[in-house]
């Protein structure tokens, strides 16, 4: 497997759900059947011309654009929206966005082969497509209106959505829309030329289609769904993984008013009541008893211990150039670095939720689906129904993470299971609890991950590390992605560095733990990014040099992510007067999903030595700059995000359970903890990569080098303020 | 069961909850206001925060029993110059990202400047600490506040 593979392994991890899935369960003859093939045909509602599967023009002018991916904060409404409304020169106040329902076949990842979200790759995989959909949608709005004046159309403009002919002629897309409805679609309209987008890439052109619904409490979230006769369901979950149900009495959980009944399901205990109140209540009034047999009971302390040992030990190669091991033996020195990263929970505002309307013939179901194809094919499975008497609605989902794009499609499987277990005509919510959520598991993998550098004639001669944790893939449907034993996403970053290092190996040893783990923002690099920039500033610290002109001495291989560091470095410089007053600066770099940022952050030691971080600068290079108001806020959530997990984040087990519960014991970054950010966007005209993961990973790091430079040493052990367990 | 009489937007709702159902649930469940959201259940987040006689307050650790006569705002009934200047720079500023915890930070924002038209970092920070964020807008909500301080002319 070549570097190149391994970047990319995620998407071709997601890949295999095509083959996997769709291939077997889903011919292509009842997709034209299902209830979500006809919700974009025309002829419904205000849409008078639906050219493809991806816009919709009404009689109003109103362009809605049907957006295959999942918005939950990253921006995908916008962001596709706005490929649309590029080649169509639309009127941006009329453009409106929706999700596109579950249909693998239209609605696909081009990246994954099956309609999905993750690898930060919406706006990358979309880009052609959604420009095109909207070229051809702008073609034939323009023929419409060729025919009707009876002119050329090459002689017809459009901006803002007014179709103009030179002799005085003008229209709206409403007026044509019947008209165009008519008409071919071509089969490969012509696309702008760069020079002369007026959307993409220009700061400001478009403002978020969903800021104004989430200001106001209108914006509908599956937690907000209501029908008459619904059930909402809680579910008592062993307290260790792997627990089973032994027995159960519900003589109390059924006196509780309100609930309605209980039944046993694969995940629990499963609590039908009126509202989430009395399922609350009819779930605390459970008595299980359950059967730890097969459950993991280990600490994370004895986790972390068994992990050390191992990573003293030379693991399976996932990375290797020259021979690391001869060049460590003539070494001046070696320096030694054992980096412990904990179980973190992703915790979306909004915990897992969902609804199923079941009649026993077909099926709805609404929720905030990011690998629809999985979970649609996962519902109708276990409905017993064929895909096509099974929709699946996507919602907006307050915030992911990682956490709603589950390998093992375990949140679909708990919703139908529920929707079955009380039978057909009873609508269900299924709600997790913060404390479920927190407590449930699907966690980003503990990892070790042990380094050794060596020196000489003032120079990093060899690099050699041994990372030791769970697989996210192993056991899962996309378990073929794992090759020679390597799990990519376990090592990414790590088996391959931008630092030109003549003497390299990177290897890895997976565990085998009763604990779910799943990709978390920015998946490997989460971990892998602290290691490796916290080291390779230790090891220019300790040959002399300066943290940023010692990057880049080693990046002359590597010239984007020498680009992003220069841009830093200066953006910083320029921002204000250096560092004063016992506020140091540290700085990181980090590619992930293609996208390359660089981060510096100036810290001082507040009280206990805990961090505080002043600001931070970011430059990022993401190919082409789509929107960039909503590359600047990823870039400050991601930050915020890697900053509060690094600070705080800390799922501890003891003997197997889950200790933190909710936000009082999974302390989460709160404003006064949040720095200032400047964010650069470095021009591009490489194909855009994507934004929403890749801020993350360098902050930890800029943090902990700042924090070398106060005299407070690197931490090595996460999370950085370990009192807060 | 027991019947309670709850005012919400100026509006008397009878319901008939559990003495001990948090205010949050029954605004959700019982009328169907969904604006104000659920994130904790223990007052950590803020996600669920509604004003009580116009003072913030986070509904999801509030028993019915306790409310009494007092008028309760939600965000589907929040008016006024104070809360038009936020849900602007809010707009303006495109503040939120997932959306879901927004509600509450608005009816933090908005308690804040009817209390201190021109509020310092600092009175920012006291104010809306208790409105977690997962997608750390942070950088924003403090920016909207501002904008909407100057807006109001504080």
């Amino acid at each position: 497997m070549t570097a190149h593979d391994l970047k990319l392994s995620r998407r071709a991890a997601l890949r295999g759900m095509a083959g996997l899935v769709i291939g077997v369960a889903l011919p292509l003859p009842a997709l034209a059947q299902s209830g979500a093939a006809r919700a974009f045909q025309a002829g419904s509602g205000v849409a008078a011309f639906v050219p493809n599967a991806f816009v919709r023009v009404g009689v109003d002018d109103t362009v809605t654009v049907l957006i295959k991916h999942i918005e939950f904060g990253q921006g995908p409404f916008t962001g596709l929206a706005t490929l649309v409304a590029e080649e169509m020169d639309a009127d941006w106040s009329k453009v409106r966005a929706e999700h596109a329902p579950a249909n693998a076949e239209l609605y696909k990842n081009l990246a994954f082969g099956a309609q999905g979200t993750g690898g930060s790759t919406a706006i990358a995989n979309s880009y052609e497509q959604m420009r095109k959909a909207g070229a051809a949608a702008r073609a034939m709005l323009v023929q419409a209106a060729a025919e009707a004046w009876r002119v050329p159309a090459s002689e017809i403009t459009i901006e803002q959505g007014v179709l103009r002919h030179p002799s005085g002629k003008q229209g709206r897309f409403g007026e044509f829309a019947q008209a165009a409805s008519r008409l071919p679609v071509p089969a490969d309209p012509p696309l702008k030329d760069p020079s002369t987008f007026r959307l993409i890439g220009r700061d400001h052109a478009v403002a978020r289609l969903d800021s104004a619904s989430k200001s106001n409490g209108t914006a509908q979230f599956t937690i907000d769904i209501r029908e008459p006769g619904m059930l909402t369901v809680l579910v008592a979950r062993p307290p260790r993984f792997g627990g089973k149900v032994a027995s159960f009495d519900d003589k109390a959980a059924r006196a509780v008013p309100g609930v309605v009944d209980v039944k046993q399901i694969s995940s629990g205990v499963a609590i039908y009541a009126s509202g989430f109140w009395p399922a609350r209540k009819g779930r605390e009034a459970l008595r299980v008893t359950w059967d730890d047999t097969g459950a993991e009971r280990r600490s994370s302390d004895q986790l972390i211990a068994e992990y050390r040992a191992l990573a003293r030990r030379p693991g399976t190669v996932a990375g290797a150039h020259g021979d690391a091991e001869a060049a460590l033996a003539r070494a001046e020195r070696v320096i030694e670095a054992e980096f412990v990263f904990p179980y973190l929970a992703h915790a979306p505002m909004e915990p897992l939720d969902g609804f199923l309307r079941w009649d026993g013939e077909r099926a709805v179901a609404r929720f905030g689906s990011q690998l629809q194809t999985g979970e649609h094919m996962t519902i109708a499975k276990i409905l017993g129904l064929t895909p096509d008497k099974v929709e699946l609605e996507t919602m907006l989902a307050g915030g992911s993470f990682g956490r709603r794009a589950q390998q093992t499609m375990h949140f679909a499987a708990e919703l139908a299971e529920s929707a079955k277990a009380i039978g057909p005509g009873r609508p269900v919510k299924l709600v997790w609890t913060r404390e479920d959520d927190i407590r449930g598991g699907y966690y980003r993998s503990l990892f070790v991950h042990r380094f050794r550098g060596g020196l000489r004639d003032g120079k990093i001669t060899a690099w050699s590390s041994t990372s030791v944790g769970q697989s996210i893939l192993k056991g899962s449907l996309f378990e073929a992605m794992i090759k020679d034993g390597i799990d990519p996403t376990s090592v990414e970053g790590a088996n391959e560095l931008p630092y030109a290092i003549a003497d390299f190996r990177s290897d890895l040893h997976t565990t085998q733990v009763g604990v779910p783990v799943l990709w978390w923002r920015s998946v490997g690099h989460s971990h892998t990014g602290y290691a490796v920039e916290c080291f390779v500033d230790e090891l220019l610290e300790a040959t002399g040099q300066d943290p940023v002109a010692g990057r880049l001495a080693l990046m002359s291989a590597a010239p984007r992510p020498a680009r992003v560091l220069r841009a830093v470095a200066e953006l910083a410089r320029r921002s204000g007067p250096g560092p004063v007053n016992g506020r140091a600066r540290g700085v990181a770099v980090v590619e992930s999903f293609g996208s390359f940022i660089a981060q510096i952050a100036e810290v001082s030691a507040a009280r206990g030595g805990e961090p505080r971080v002043h600001k931070v600068w970011c430059a990022v290079d993401c190919g082409v700059a789509v929107n960039p108001d909503v590359i600047r806020a990823q870039m400050e959530g991601g930050i915020g995000f890697g900053l509060g997990h690094a600070l705080f984040g800390d799922v501890a087990l003891d003997e197997g359970r889950p200790v933190p519960a909710n936000f009082d014991t999974y302390r989460s970054l709160r404003i006064q903890e949040m720095p200032e950010v400047e964010v650069t966007i470095l021009p591009s005209t490489e194909k855009p990569t994507g934004v929403g993961e890749p801020g993350v990973p360098p902050i930890g790091p800029a943090v902990a080098n700042a924090m070398a430079r106060l005299g407070l040493g690197r931490p090595r052990r996460l999370p950085i303020v370990r009192e807060a367990v | 069961m027991a019947n309670y009489n709850v005012t919400v937007n100026g509006r008397v709702h009878s319901v008939d909850v559990e003495a001990d159902t948090p205010l949050l649930w029954v605004l959700r469940d019982a009328i169907g206001l969904t604006g104000t959201k659920f994130g904790c259940g223990i007052a950590q987040c803020g996600a669920c925060t509604v004003f009580l006689d116009g003072r913030p307050l986070r509904s999801c650790s509030l028993p019915v029993s306790a409310i009494g006569s007092a008028q309760v705002t939600t965000i589907e009934g929040l008016s006024g110059r104070e809360a038009e200047a936020v849900q602007r720079a809010w707009a303006s500023r495109d503040v939120p990202q997932c959306g879901y915890c927004q509600s509450g930070q608005v009816m933090s924002a908005v308690a804040l400047l009817r209390k201190t038209p021109k509020p310092s970092d600092r009175d920012i920070d006291l104010a809306m600490n208790g409105n977690i964020c997962r997608c750390a807008t942070y950088v924003r909500i403090r920016a909207a506040i501002k904008d909407a301080a100057v807006t109001l002319g504080g």
